[in-house]
């Protein structure tokens, strides 16, 4: 962590839920601002320059997709959606358009923590940095080799891509669309029986040695989360 | 009535009411020498009001018309002439005329006021369901909305009063009661979803096996204290399916097995592919469900009766709803051997041969 008290900016335009934001942020050690509006979030950003955005999609004075499009016109700030709409329509088009991460309202206070933290690391992770280490799992980007609990484990080459892309965006919502992009190419972004079918042979692959980890999540309708507690360092 | 109305179209009308009347006058015509006129006038009397009761008003006053000419013409002496007679009969042509147009306007108007009443006894169908469903629905909000009021009132009026542990238990409560809350209004959400017409079938190819494991991690927590089976072979093909719309088809399905049967019950999925059509099967070792009440559990609002389990009623509606967006069945029975079988088939296509790995060289 670079900083002792990551900032997060909050904008809402439910008191009760900035409220509760403020209250559950501040105990675990973040610092908080909090903002209502649209424009009032986009000022915060530039002014405050904070470490993460957490964005309702229903503000009063302008869409919060039309807010995410104009905060990434100039900055690359981790962001998480919150949202009482779970139409995927909404999450995919907000996910494509740059948010980070996206939660449902309601949604569990260890839940927003967790994908906060994910987020915040993704931000810092290094990213030519040879070797990944996850909890059973290493990857060795240079020789190209997975190891899970020390054992060697054979991958095709579609798989190893697989993996690197979801290791590289680690606690991140990827969507369909997008990883059929980056690892099969823009002709086959509708072919979902790919991804599903690799999805699941790399499952396989990893899960067998670790029986009940799930690294993988499935988004429903939207598409796939890698999830995996990094070593305590 | 109401069923052959509409099935004919308005120039059939026409025509079968003519035809009809035309058909009755020739069969009188052939037993001239039996009836008299009077008798006729009765049967085409008769013939028109028949026709008023299934037809529309138009195509009755020409049947009234063509009934009083015909009637004039071949049967009122002189026979084979429009001329009428003598007085008397002049009275008893205008007579028929207005008899058979008051006939004829008197059973539509009959038919109308059915056709109000019908519409009145649909509304009051209508307001009875609505009902039904505010009494569901304000018991289903309320109970909940209730325990976190009175346990929030409890821990802000006199906090120095309770212990530790009653402290724990009444945020426990606040929690659990939230949990049914957002449960239910994602039931509602649904329901109005599937109620509105508006609902939208996406499909795209779907791992089963991913799916249910979707849904049982989801369920994590209720799943504690049950055993769950999956008998989903590993090389299942994949199908083309709503992956939202079938996830809340097994969520519900699971969340009402944990619900009505007793803790450390057995549910078991399982599926297979047989004539074209994807087979699936959520089953529980529980009591089962009352014979006499399995053909209303998909049912709206539909609560099993003598369980104290709460719940709007709308789960297996919402199941059945989904399934059948699908083009699928849904059918539920008892087990042999003591529990609830549903069973699901939805008929859709497979991809049985994994793409190839085409980035290997």
């Amino acid at each position: 962590m670079t900083s002792p008290n990551p900032e997060i900016l909050v904008i809402d335009d439910e008191l009760q839920i900035r409220k509760l934001l403020q209250i559950t942020l501040q105990s675990h050690d973040f610092s908080v601002i909090l903002t209502n509006t649209s424009a009032e979030g986009l000022a915060a950003a530039a002014n405050k320059n904070p470490d993460l955005i957490l964005l309702d999609l229903g503000l009063p004075d302008e869409n919060g997709h039309e807010t995410l499009r104009k905060l990434r016109e100039w900055s690359k700030v981790p962001l998480i959606i919150l949202t009482v709409q779970s139409r995927e329509e909404d999450i995919i088009r907000a996910l494509d358009n740059g948010a980070n991460d996206y939660l449902v309202k309601p949604f569990r206070t260890g839940e927003l923590l967790a994908r906060i933290r994910s987020a915040l690391r993704g931000s810092e992770r290094e990213e030519n940095n040879p070797v990944i280490k996850f909890s059973e799992i290493e990857l060795d980007l240079t020789n190209r080799t997975v190891k899970v609990n020390d054992e060697l484990v054979q991958l095709t080459q579609t798989q190893y891509a697989l993996l690197v892309l979801f290791v590289k965006n680690e606690g991140k919502v990827l969507t369909h669309q997008y990883i059929l992009r980056q690892i099969w190419g823009e002709e086959f972004i509708n072919q979902l029986q790919y991804l599903r079918v690799f999805v699941a042979q790399l499952r396989k692959r990893l899960e067998q040695n670790n029986s009940g980890v799930i690294y993988i999540t499935t988004v429903s309708g939207v598409g796939y989360r890698f999830v995996c507690k990094p070593l305590e360092e | 009535m109401p069923m052959f109305r509409g099935a004919v179209s308005r120039r059939m009308e026409y025509l079968i009411s003519s035809g009809f009347i035309c058909g009755v006058s020739a069969i009188c015509f052939l037993f001239t020498r039996y009836i008299g006129p009077e008798v006729v006038a009765f049967i085409l009397l008769l013939a028109v009001s028949l026709i008023a009761m299934f037809f529309d008003i138009l195509p009755v006053l020409l049947a009234a018309t063509l009934s009083a000419v015909i009637w004039d013409y071949f049967f009122l002496h002189p026979r084979f002439n429009l001329r009428v007679g003598n007085t008397e009969t002049k009275i008893m042509l205008s007579m028929y005329f207005v008899i058979a147009l008051v006939s004829a306007v008197l059973t539509y108007k009959i038919r109308q006021i059915e056709k109000i009443a019908r519409q009145k006894e649909e509304r009051l169908e209508n307001i009875r369901l609505y009902n039904t469903l505010l009494n569901s629905l304000s018991h289903e909000f309320r109970t909940p909305l209730a325990s976190i009021i009175a346990a929030t009132d409890n821990l802000m009026t006199s906090p120095s009063l309770l212990s530790e542990e009653i402290r724990s238990s009444l945020i426990e409560e606040i929690s659990i009661a939230s949990f049914r809350l957002n449960r239910q209004v994602e039931n509602l959400l649904n329901m109005s979803r599937l109620e509105s017409g508006f609902l939208q079938i996406k499909k795209d190819w779907c791992n089963i096996k991913e799916l249910v494991e979707a849904v049982l991690q989801r369920l994590e927590e209720s799943l504690k204290n049950f055993r769950i089976s999956i008998e989903i072979p590993d090389n299942f093909p994949l199908f083309k399916l709503d992956y939202g719309l079938m996830e809340q088809v097994f969520y519900n399905l699971i969340y009402n097995a944990i619900q009505y049967t007793p803790e450390n019950s057995c549910i078991t999925i399982s599926s297979s592919y047989i004539e074209s059509s994807l087979m699936i099967i959520v089953e529980d070792n529980g009591p089962g469900i009352p014979e006499i009440e399995i053909p209303k559990v998909f049912d709206k609002f539909y609560r099993l009766k003598n369980v104290s389990i709460g719940g709007t009623g709308l789960g297996l509606s919402i199941v059945k709803g989904f399934v059948e967006a699908h083009s699928g069945t849904i059918e539920l029975s008892n087990r042999e051997q003591g529990g609830a079988r549903f069973k699901m088939n939805i008929k859709t296509e497979r991809l049985y041969n994994p793409p190839d790995d085409i980035t290997q060289s």
